[in-house]
């Protein structure tokens, strides 16, 4: 237990993030920041995409942050992180770096500022492979601008742009493998984890920031505003994506899968999808065949991802 | 130091050559036509280690200044180049640079907005981001284009200031045509510009954390905006003093207007960039034959001289402004702004749109202009002529 001592410790006597800020209650965000935060030692530089993140924290003249915090937009986080990154090797070629220790670069967006809106500039990030790491608090949905679709909004999902209706069942595609996508670019670590697990994401984040290149940090965090669920069930819903099968919980580190929590027992999707409101729709009867679609591509997606990891749970190497 | 020897150089190697003897920290930059030539010309040179420069071949625009901003933020000494649909993609960003105080430079090769889609010489790109708070200034040849590019850094950074500084250059016309470039040394250049220092409290010292572009309310925002439009406001102050001290170091004027024969003038074209150099000919010609004709330059689109344009043109019977770009349903920009500066004043003012999408604009062109023989559309097919 001696990480979660570490990571309620205040790092340096201040919170990078602290309390005040307008996030709703229950929302899975400034656990994200906090666990990711809490976890780097080095001093760090927080680049923000447009998002809830970014309007709940720095209503000016008030900031939440106490470490050095940028937004510029909203599709081009990964790109001012580049060139931070690219600021930093220049003065320290030139030796005019104000800090003496070496600065972490962490990028925080949504799913809208990474899945849709800001991947072109992640994509280019991550190909030039800047030292940064890019976390997504991916809540599936656009929840600053009142919950609509994004590319993250799982098939079935009802938000205000696929609303389910007489006609309509809610979101009628997919949502993206986004995690594939970053690993796809051959950059040395790419994780999928989840806001609750903080034990496991606070590891990831550990191995992201060693990483030497950009590194890539998937989080699914919970909405209850956009979910429609209760903010203080937000452990069980969490618990319910990765325990399902849902939102599996794994690394690739220099191309090599491995799963980092391996869920005990099959559960049936069900359980992710009872409790919150947006999939409310779905338990209806007449909807099983929708269910037994989404049971079937949840199956169809562990069973290749289990192909592709070569370590157990454990990390042990097969 | 090298000998003043003019050597021959193009528009944009002769910008190259300004940013390599500059040696901005990160030039992040994506290639377009026609600036193309800036960036390779200056990936070559750091290549050879001529340059020190962390250059990021960023996969847009839009990235492009992007990276330039958090670069400028974080400490680093920055400039980036682009031109038309480049800029026109990065506009969005260019409004936030200059919001956030953001000091750099940018070299713009000017070239036509789509569509349809062209690659020569208008302006239309820059008056996509006329209001976005940034400056800008347009050169009439690669000597001003080097000049200019000198300069900027000085105008970017200075505290009264914090803003972008784009140096405009007419894409082709003089990006990829060789005149003789007189150079300063690189070491006058590096004790012109002196050390990178800002206003803005940089992101890398951790020690010092800023919230840098936070989110403004109706109680704030219009204060943030009202300081950006007092910054350029003070700009036009720095613009002269730096010319000023560019002047003495090189006997190179390269102030905000430049004012052509206007003694005695009674009509006089007001223009931007490599076309002044035409008109000058015709005025020179026309001079010749005794008209009282004369040309005011505009060098600093942002900040406006509109002071000095209404000192230069009072007394003039006619001002002919030559618009390179245009704006369907309104005025022209430039004759906008002329407009606005010489409200008041006893003058006839004629709007003429020329050279959209690289079109050359003739001496005989300009005659009829100065002659109120032209019609509104300078060398358009179809287009009526006065009666």
């Amino acid at each position: 237990m001696s990480r979660l001592k570490t990571l309620v410790e205040e790092r340096r006597g201040v919170d990078p993030l602290r309390g005040g800020h307008a996030l709703c209650q229950g929302c899975g965000i400034p656990m994200v920041v906090r666990v990711v935060l809490g976890t780097i030692t080095r001093p760090t530089v927080v680049v923000n995409a447009t998002g809830c993140l970014e309007v709940a924290t720095t209503r000016f003249p008030t900031t939440a942050w106490n470490v050095p915090w940028v937004h510029v937009a909203f599709e081009n986080a990964a790109a001012v992180a580049s060139g931070i990154e690219a600021a930093q090797r220049a003065l320290a070629r030139r030796e005019s770096l104000p800090a003496a220790e070496d600065v972490a670069i962490v990028v925080f967006a949504g799913d809208g500022g990474t899945y849709d809106i800001g991947m072109q500039a992640l994509s280019g990030a991550l190909e030039r492979g800047h030292r940064f790491l890019f976390v997504c608090y991916d809540n599936e949905a656009y929840m600053n601008t009142g919950v609509q679709r994004s590319g993250a909004t799982p098939f079935g999902a009802g938000t205000t742009t696929s609303p389910v209706g007489l006609e309509s069942f809610g979101k009628a595609q997919r949502r993206k493998d986004m995690t594939a996508i970053a690993v796809a670019h051959h950059v040395p670590y790419v994780a999928q984890a989840a806001s609750t697990y903080w034990h496991d994401l606070s590891l990831k984040v550990e191995r992201a920031a060693a990483a030497d290149g950009a590194s890539f940090v998937n989080v699914l965090t919970d909405c209850p505003l956009g979910w429609g669920h209760e903010p203080r069930l937000a452990p069980q819903v969490i618990a319910a994506a990765v325990e399902t099968r849902f939102w599996p919980l794994y690394e690739v580190v220099d191309g090599r899968y491995r799963l980092t929590h391996e869920p005990a027992r099959t559960q049936p999707i069900e359980r992710w999808l009872d409790g919150q409101k947006r999939f409310a729709h779905l338990l209806r009867p007449e909807n099983a065949g929708l269910v037994e679609e989404i049971q079937h591509a949840v199956d169809r997606d562990w069973a290749e991802l289990r192909s592709l990891c070569r370590g157990d749970a454990n990390g042990a190497a097969a | 130091m090298s000998a003043p020897d003019p050597q021959l150089l193009t528009g944009g190697e002769a910008v190259a050559h300004a940013l390599c003897q500059i040696q901005p920290d990160v030039v992040p930059v994506y290639p377009i036509t026609p600036q193309t030539p800036i960036i390779q010309t200056f990936s070559s040179l750091v290549a050879d280690g001529a340059a020190h420069t962390e250059i990021v071949n960023v996969e847009s625009e839009h990235s492009a200044m992007s990276a330039a901003i958090g670069a400028a933020l974080a400490g680093a000494r920055t400039a980036t180049a682009t031109s038309s649909q480049g800029l026109a993609l990065m506009a969005e960003v260019v409004y936030i640079a200059a919001s956030m105080r953001a000091p750099l430079t940018m070299a713009v090769g000017n070239r036509a907005l789509s569509g349809p889609i062209n690659i020569h010489c208008d302006h239309s790109d820059s008056m996509l981001v006329r209001d976005s708070g940034v400056a800008q200034l347009f050169a009439e040849n690669a000597q001003e284009a080097y000049d200019l590019m000198v300069m900027a850094p000085r105008i970017a950074e200075h505290p009264d200031v914090s803003l972008p500084v784009l140096v405009c250059q007419d894409g082709f016309t003089i990006t990829h045509a060789a005149e003789p470039v007189t150079m300063l040394s690189d070491d006058e250049v590096r004790a012109f510009v002196g050390e990178y220092r800002t206003r803005v409290q940089p992101l890398l010292d951790t020690e010092h954390p800023a919230t840098h572009g936070p989110f403004a309310m109706p109680d704030y925002y219009f204060e943030f905006r009202r300081a950006q439009a007092a910054a350029l406001e003070a700009c036009t102050r720095v613009v002269a003093d730096v010319a000023d001290e560019f002047a003495r170091l090189t006997g190179r004027e390269n102030h905000a207007v430049e004012e052509y024969r206007l003694e005695g003038a009674e009509s006089v074209v007001v223009a931007l960039g490599s076309s002044a150099g035409t008109v000058k000919d015709v005025v020179d010609e026309l001079r010749d034959d005794g008209e009282p004709v004369g040309l005011l330059k505009i060098r600093s689109f942002r900040p406006f001289p509109t002071t000095a344009l209404r000192v230069a043109l009072d007394g003039a019977r006619d001002v002919i402004v030559l618009d390179r770009a245009d704006s369907p349903g309104g005025a022209p920009p430039l004759a906008a702004e002329v407009a606005f500066a010489m409200a008041g004043l006893d003058v006839t003012l004629h709007s003429h749109v020329y050279g959209l999408g690289g079109r050359d604009l003739h001496p005989e062109a300009i005659r009829q202009v100065l002659h109120g023989e032209a019609p509104r559309y300078v060398g358009v097919r179809g287009e009526p002529c006065p009666a």
